[in-house]
């Protein structure tokens, strides 16, 4: 379970790029592929623990899944697969080229401005 | 007022990628090549590490370093092969993390600058396959008595790693082991991956490991996260 650790740092880029701004978070969006190592259901209920008496308290963390996307070397073309079975969903033939599915990155902030 | 949508674009674990982007070029340039081992708990890795060391160090400087959640256990067993090894205690943190593999590696003059350094990861299947350690190799210890299939439980770890080895071979007709379909849910989740069986206990399969990983180090590798 190391959701916990990962929240704290969302919370604490999150901050800081507020406090640059000199505005306050009201939603991160979150990037998150199946190969990021990180469960949604987990990062959520972190996220509002870690963000207890910090400015980020009440704000909302919107995850986007990234389907993951691997690069079949016999059809010579990007594969979206739906499961962590790395075969070609058309020719069956094996994919360890990963294009897409590792991302874990925070790529926007709805800021409001301080009053 | 409606709040304003401004774009990020930053990895949430930015910071740990740098600090082991530069623990990797660190270790390229003084010609150390790093091994990270990870497994469920209580399939061997200690064992496995302790006696890798013995036979390596005939030929080879090597150091280890271990992580583990509460006891200093794991580096006692592994000083055994009387190469240096420091523990990293992680508390309650489930992993190790690249600032951890740094702190630890300050001021540790013994180990020297040697061949391999190995890092125990904490045993655990889940949280480590997030974390950059800045090594070459990311190695997954896969015990024969754990259940073929492992790999498709924990597809992350496994499509994460670099090479898997099968442990505690020693045990496996006692327990039924089914070598091919460990194998293949291995190549389910990371094809291409190599794969070996090993018993640290009676030494069968030591040889192979070792002399691949020899071949190894001496290979160009291409720096890849």
């Amino acid at each position: 379970m190391h959701e916990l650790s990962i929240a704290v740092s969302i919370v604490d880029i999150a901050e800081k790029e507020a406090a640059r701004r000199g505005a306050c978070v009201e939603a991160v969006h979150l990037r998150l592929g199946p190969l990021s190592g990180v469960v949604k259901e987990a990062l959520l209920s972190a996220y509002e623990m870690a963000c207890e008496n910090t400015p980020l308290a009440g704000s909302s963390l919107m995850v986007e899944d990234v389907p993951l996307v691997v690069y079949c070397p016999q059809c010579k073309q990007r594969r979206t697969l739906s499961s962590m079975n790395f075969l070609c969903p058309e020719c069956q033939t094996p994919t360890p080229e990963v294009l897409q599915g590792r991302e874990l990155e925070m790529f926007a902030l709805e800021l409001e401005d301080a009053a | 007022m409606t709040p304003r949508l401004v774009e990020v674009r930053q990895n949430v674990l930015k910071h740990n990628d740098e600090v082991a982007r530069a623990l990797r070029q660190r270790f390229h340039d003084s010609g150390v090549f790093v091994v990270s081992v990870v497994s469920s708990p209580g399939s061997g890795k200690t064992m496995f590490l302790e006696k890798t060391l013995t036979l390596l160090r005939r030929d080879y400087r090597v150091a280890a370093l271990v992580g583990d959640l509460a006891t200093e256990n794991d580096a006692q067993r592994l000083a055994r092969s009387q190469a240096p090894v420091r523990q990293i205690v992680t508390g309650t943190l489930c992993h190790l993390e690249a600032a951890m593999v740094e702190k630890a590696l300050d001021n540790w003059d013994d180990a020297g600058n040697p061949d391999f350094l190995f890092i125990e990861n904490v045993g655990n299947l889940v949280c480590p396959s997030s974390y950059d350690l800045g090594e070459d190799l990311r190695l997954i210890l896969v015990s024969v008595t754990e259940g073929e299939d492992k790999p498709l439980k924990y597809p992350t770890i496994f499509n994460t790693s670099d090479v898997a080895v099968i442990s505690k071979m020693d045990l496996a007709q006692a327990v039924e082991f089914d070598w091919q379909a460990l194998e293949s849910n291995i190549q389910v989740v990371r094809p291409g991956m190599h794969v070996m069986g090993v018993s640290a206990k009676t030494g069968q399969g030591m040889d192979e490991w070792l002399e691949w990983l020899v071949g190894l180090r001496s290979q160009p590798l291409t720096v890849d996260n």
